[in-house]
């Protein structure tokens, strides 16, 4: 697994080289063994790995969120939860419905839920992946002591995800958050520039959620149809094995042809959904990453205002004005040193969303031709053998 | 009896009387009584009427009394003689140059002779009248090189109760003596109220589309059998510029008329008729039919999906398009928005391809296996009505057995003054037995004979309809892939050019 999918321009210097080498599912989790090449001197040895699970990954990206020094970047979005639970169910009907059909039948059904299983494995693999990948590339975050630790410490980090009272306190800072979203929002900003990122991607992270829903029912219609082509497959079979008539060598080879579109077919739905779905849900994330740094630069750009306020207030009553001239200029050099970050995360933003959805389309429509040409190769092969034979 | 008189129609003579055997499902139950207004009253004119199918009843012991009522100048069907007597199609006033033959047999080898090339077109659907009282009218096109027709090509107005009425005189005039009578297409209440109420949309445009071509493949089926292209009422349907209303379809559209067939079967079975086969070649198609219904019918399930689910997906793929093409708006990057516009336009495409497809997909495939799910109970309930003809042939030998005993009985009695009468009238009974048995034999053998070959031809319709229709659906996906191809290629340089 040594493929980033979205991150097309990241350095592949020597220095830092992350991927995840290997992954074991079992029951309700996933190990993830995570492999690092380096020629730091921070880290014991120039090759290693070690095994995280995914409370880990959550870990670690909690910790640069919470961190007040990386207020100024945008912080790459953690990697969604495994989710094997539908897969799995599906597995489990199938095992109690084996009395009801053919062997042939369940053989081909666990075939299919069995190559679902592992589609799915291997887009939570790649997301946990593109993860890391991410945070070694980042020229700050990838100095991270606690990215180190997560990537050396080789026993278990003992990080036990929230406990009922973190997440509703997670929840509560969630609220104040939005609220205070809607408040910092109406703060008109003098920089132009990030006026404008604002109005852009208040309306891009909302149009990108529509285009990811919409993308995900097709891409769902898509298969539900490959499906049927399945079955209708077998039923032709079964038709052609039955049949007294010529129809039966006919039955047998449209059989034959619907078995190996629909194998296309799914195929299509499987790319359209890793370069398509799987795209608009990341720069989803991404952009929601990029609208909380926003945040928190009108969140520090309101409290300088505030520590001006106070300091002009402190001056003409001439009391505390050391410590209020202290305040503000704490407050002024974070802000500036956020609005200075943050102008180059939004500019590498851009420059990543650009090149992601480039490599993806492009990768996207030679896809859908490769898999055309193929279903049409099968078409008119069969379609040539069926004419010359009546 | 009465077969010595016409002994070239053997199917056609008739015991006096009317006739009934509780024991059997006689089909020649008749009296005129029955036909009275009553009967009309119950059955509105219109055949689309919501409370049609609530007056529909069966009995065992007159399944076809009903089908009396229908008028037309076919001869074949008159109130007063039983439809069994007058099968022969010679009997049409309007086409007497080719009726010159007696039955069934010298007809059929003629169709070797007059080479079949005739093309019937069922089109332009036009509403007719307003509100409840509304039906469509359809145009039938009939182009055609043979002798049978006066013209080369004719059209007339036809709606959808006169197909079912044609439908009805064909299946009480052939089923019973063994002709697949191909089934008229169904009648759809909540269909056609919703084009009657004038509601011009999508919905209702795509009902009538499915009528007039299930009509059509009707009347293509109906005329590709030699033997219903020549009967005096399909020349009629097709020729006529006026056609008189078929009342009480209701109880005879192929819906009913098929129900009525099938619980005549299941009686049959249900009375626990093992017929002794003495020829395996009955049982062992009709196993073969069972098992193609079975199949068919499943298959037909899974079109019917796969059709369902592109239609779904011609819709998420348009609503995926808008939202891409609001997405290329919001994007800052020029080259970048504009080939999310690009690929708006490809989904829009697709969108529309996917509807074409769905098209085919039902056209082409779902609806002949519809089609042939339906004909198969046409075969199955003929092949019942052979196992009622035998079933007849029994009783009346049994009746004729026990005849045979009374006179046995009468020998040795020696009331003098009327046993001499009663000697002669039971003579005159057995006679007439006698020629009963003889006939009602003929009629089964008959029967059969014509249910082999009628299962020929229809096996190779059979497998001609698959093929030319598959063959149809194939080239549709191929046409869709070619598509697809041409639009991802035009979109590709654009994916491309974003710098």
């Amino acid at each position: 697994m040594t493929v980033c999918v979205l991150n097309v321009d990241l350095q592949t210097d020597a220095t830092l080289q992350v991927d995840i080498s290997d992954a074991l599912s079992e029951r309700d989790k996933v190990k993830f063994t995570v492999h690092t090449k380096s020629s730091l001197p921070n880290f014991k040895l120039n090759e290693f790995s070690v095994v995280r699970q995914h409370e880990e990954f959550i870990w670690l990206h909690d910790s640069f969120v919470e961190n007040e020094e990386y207020a100024g970047y945008i912080i790459p979005p953690a990697p969604p939860r495994p989710d094997f639970d539908a897969s799995r169910e599906k597995l489990q009907k199938l095992g109690e419905g084996e009395g009801s059909m053919t062997k042939e039948e369940f053989t081909k059904m666990k075939q299919e839920l069995e190559a679902e299983y592992l589609a799915i494995f291997k887009k939570t693999v790649a997301m946990h992946e593109v993860f890391l990948c991410r945070v070694a590339a980042h020229p700050v975050l990838r100095k991270d002591l606690n990215f180190h630790v997560f990537l050396e410490y080789n026993q278990d980090l003992s990080v036990r995800g929230k406990n009922k009272k973190e997440k509703l306190e997670d929840f509560f800072k969630n609220v104040v958050k939005s609220a205070d979203g809607v408040l910092v929002a109406g703060v008109k900003d003098v920089d132009d520039f990030f006026e404008h990122e604002k109005t852009f991607l208040l309306e891009y992270h909302n149009r990108v959620k529509d285009a990811s829903a919409k993308s995900d029912r097709m891409i769902r219609s898509h298969k539900n149809a490959a499906d049927d082509i399945n079955r209708i497959a077998s039923s032709l079979y079964t038709l052609g094995t039955q049949d007294t008539t010529e129809l039966c060598k006919f039955f047998l080879k449209v059989s034959e042809l619907f078995e190996k579109t629909r194998k296309v077919e799914s195929r299509v739905a499987a790319d359209e959904d890793l370069k398509l779905s799987d795209l608009l849900k990341y720069y989803l994330r991404e952009s929601q990453a990029a609208k909380d740094l926003l945040y928190r630069r009108s969140r520090s750009l309101v409290d300088y205002e505030n520590a001006n306020k106070a300091l002009d207030k402190a001056r003409s009553k001439n009391r505390d004005v050391l410590q209020a001239e202290t305040s503000q200029q704490i407050c002024c050099h974070k802000f500036e040193k956020i609005s200075e970050s943050a102008k180059q995360e939004l500019i590498d933003f851009k420059t990543r969303r650009v090149a992601a959805f480039r490599k993806n389309l492009v990768e996207l429509a030679e896809l859908e031709l490769k898999h055309a040409k193929g279903n049409l190769q099968l078409l008119q092969s069969c379609l040539g053998f069926m004419k010359t034979n009546t | 009896m009465a077969d010595t008189d016409r002994e070239d129609e053997e199917l056609f003579t008739e015991p006096s009387g009317t006739q009934s055997q509780p024991a059997s499902l006689s089909t020649e139950d008749v009296s005129a009584n029955t036909n009275g207004p009553n009967q009309d009253a119950l059955f509105d004119d219109d055949p689309e009427d919501l409370f049609a199918e609530a007056t529909e009843e069966v009995s065992l012991d007159s399944p076809e009394r009903d089908i009396l009522l229908s008028d037309g100048p076919s001869p074949a069907i008159t109130p007063i003689t039983p439809p069994t007597s007058v099968i022969a199609p010679r009997i049409g006033h309007t086409h007497d140059d080719m009726f010159t033959h007696s039955s069934f047999d010298e007809i059929e080898e003629e169709e070797v002779d007059d080479s079949f090339d005739i093309n019937i077109s069922v089109s332009d659907p036009e509403k007719v009248g307003d509100g409840m009282n509304a039906y469509m009218a359809y145009k039938v096109t009939t182009k055609t090189s043979m002798s049978l027709f006066k013209q080369r090509e004719f059209s007339v107005k036809r709606r959808f109760s006169d197909f079912l009425g044609l439908h009805s005189k064909l299946a009480s005039k052939y089923l019973h003596v063994g002709y697949i009578v191909p089934p008229a297409p169904e009648k759809s209440i909540v269909g056609m109220t919703k084009v009657k109420v004038g509601k011009e949309d999508q919905s209702s445009n795509e009902f009538v589309e499915k009528r007039r071509s299930a009509l059509e493949r009707y009347l293509m089926r109906t005329v590709k059998h030699h033997i219903l292209l020549k009967d005096p009422d399909v020349l009629q349907f097709l020729e006529s510029s006026e056609l008189p209303r078929a009342v009480s379809t209701q109880a005879l559209s192929s819906a009913g008329l098929l129900r009525m067939v099938n619980k005549a079967a299941d009686a049959v079975n249900k009375m626990t008729i093992k017929m002794n086969e003495s020829d395996a070649w009955f049982e062992e198609k009709q196993q073969h039919f069972e098992s193609l219904d079975v199949q068919l019918r499943k298959l037909h399930i899974s079109v019917e999906s796969l059709v369902c689910h592109r239609k779904e997906l011609s819709v998420n793929t348009a609503q995926f398009a808008k939202s891409a093409a609001m997405l290329g708006n919001s994007e800052d990057h020029t080259a970048l928005s504009r080939a999310l516009s690009q690929l708006a336009e490809v989904e829009e495409k697709m969108d529309q391809l996917h509807q074409d497809q769905a098209n085919a997909d039902f056209y082409l495939f779902s609806e002949l296996l519809g089609d042939y799910v339906r004909l198969l109970a046409a075969v199955k309930g003929v092949f019942d009505h052979r196992i009622k003809t035998w079933q007849k042939w029994q009783d009346s030998q049994i009746l004729l057995q026990k005849k045979r005993e009374a006179e046995a009985k009468l020998q040795f009695t020696n009331k003098s003054d009327k046993l001499q009468q009663a000697k002669d009238e039971i003579k005159d009974e057995i006679e007439e037995m006698e020629g009963r048995v003889q006939q009602d034999e003929r009629d089964f053998e008959q029967i059969s004979r014509t249910i082999r070959k009628e299962v020929g031809r229809f096996e190779k319709e059979r497998v001609k309809d698959f093929k030319t229709s598959i063959i149809k659906y194939l080239e549709s996906l191929v046409l869709t892939q070619q598509q697809l191809i041409k639009y991802w290629e035009a979109f590709l340089p654009e994916a491309k050019a974003i710098s």
